[in-house]
């Protein structure tokens, strides 16, 4: 029992990321408003960008930069020992495209958003379906 | 340079817990104004979550594209639509 406890509350990063991907994914699905809906499908997204980060993470490492990559002094370390004690970057360049696609999305979401406002006058989605359906 | 980060689990929690709330908070207010400044405060918490996370290259792109870009997109747009919602 002892040991379950352990392995749920040692997951915790694990823990916030469903938290916040069923935050996300609840915002996208019942809010009304259309500017809501996209907040929620940027936190979807910084719930799986925090998922990829977790997997990249290692206890006691540091961050991912040679030191003395150039210096004159001979590295007296293996290339094994090099790469336990640096965090796993191939998450973290993949993330950086995540990062970059998802406000281009945001921008596309938002642009589409204040073109919906012009023509219908409102953002709630409710009030355009009716709108749609008197039309 | 060898910094142990596994000594910081608090902050860690710490930093989790602000997301979580600031992430519920902006889905919370009415006014879109301020849900845009929470959504700014969010990222800036994402933020120091990937630094401690040791994702700095992470942490560099979404200070400038998350709490940056985004937040201006977001004031934008609420300040051409109605600024209260309805829920």
């Amino acid at each position: 029992m002892d040991e379950l406890i352990t392995a749920i509350i040692g997951k915790y990063n694990y823990w916030a990321f469903l938290i916040l991907l069923l935050i996300g994914l609840h915002a996208m699905i019942s809010k009304n408003n259309l500017v809501k809906k996209v907040i929620g499908m940027s936190i979807f997204q910084s719930a799986i960008i925090l998922f990829y980060v977790s997997i990249g993470y290692k206890k006691g490492a540091s961050i991912p930069i040679l030191s003395h990559g150039h210096g004159p002094e001979p590295i007296h370390q293996t290339a094994a020992q090099i790469v336990a004690g640096i965090a796993n970057p191939l998450p973290h360049v993949l993330m950086l495209t995540a990062i970059v696609v998802g406000v281009s999305t945001l921008g596309v979401a938002l642009a589409i958003i204040q073109k919906i406002n012009r023509v219908y006058d409102t953002i709630e989605e409710d009030e355009i379906l009716e709108k749609i359906k008197e039309c | 340079m060898s910094w142990d980060s596994s000594l910081l689990w608090q902050f860690d929690f710490l930093i989790l817990l602000m997301v979580i709330i600031c992430a519920v908070a902006a889905l919370t207010f009415k006014d879109l104004i301020t849900c845009a400044v929470v959504f700014g405060a969010y990222s800036f918490f994402m933020c120091l979550l990937w630094t401690e996370m040791l994702a700095v290259d992470v942490a560099f792109t979404e200070a400038a594209v998350g709490a940056g870009v985004s937040t201006v997109l977001f004031l934008g747009t609420a300040l051409h639509i109605r600024r209260r919602a309805k829920d």
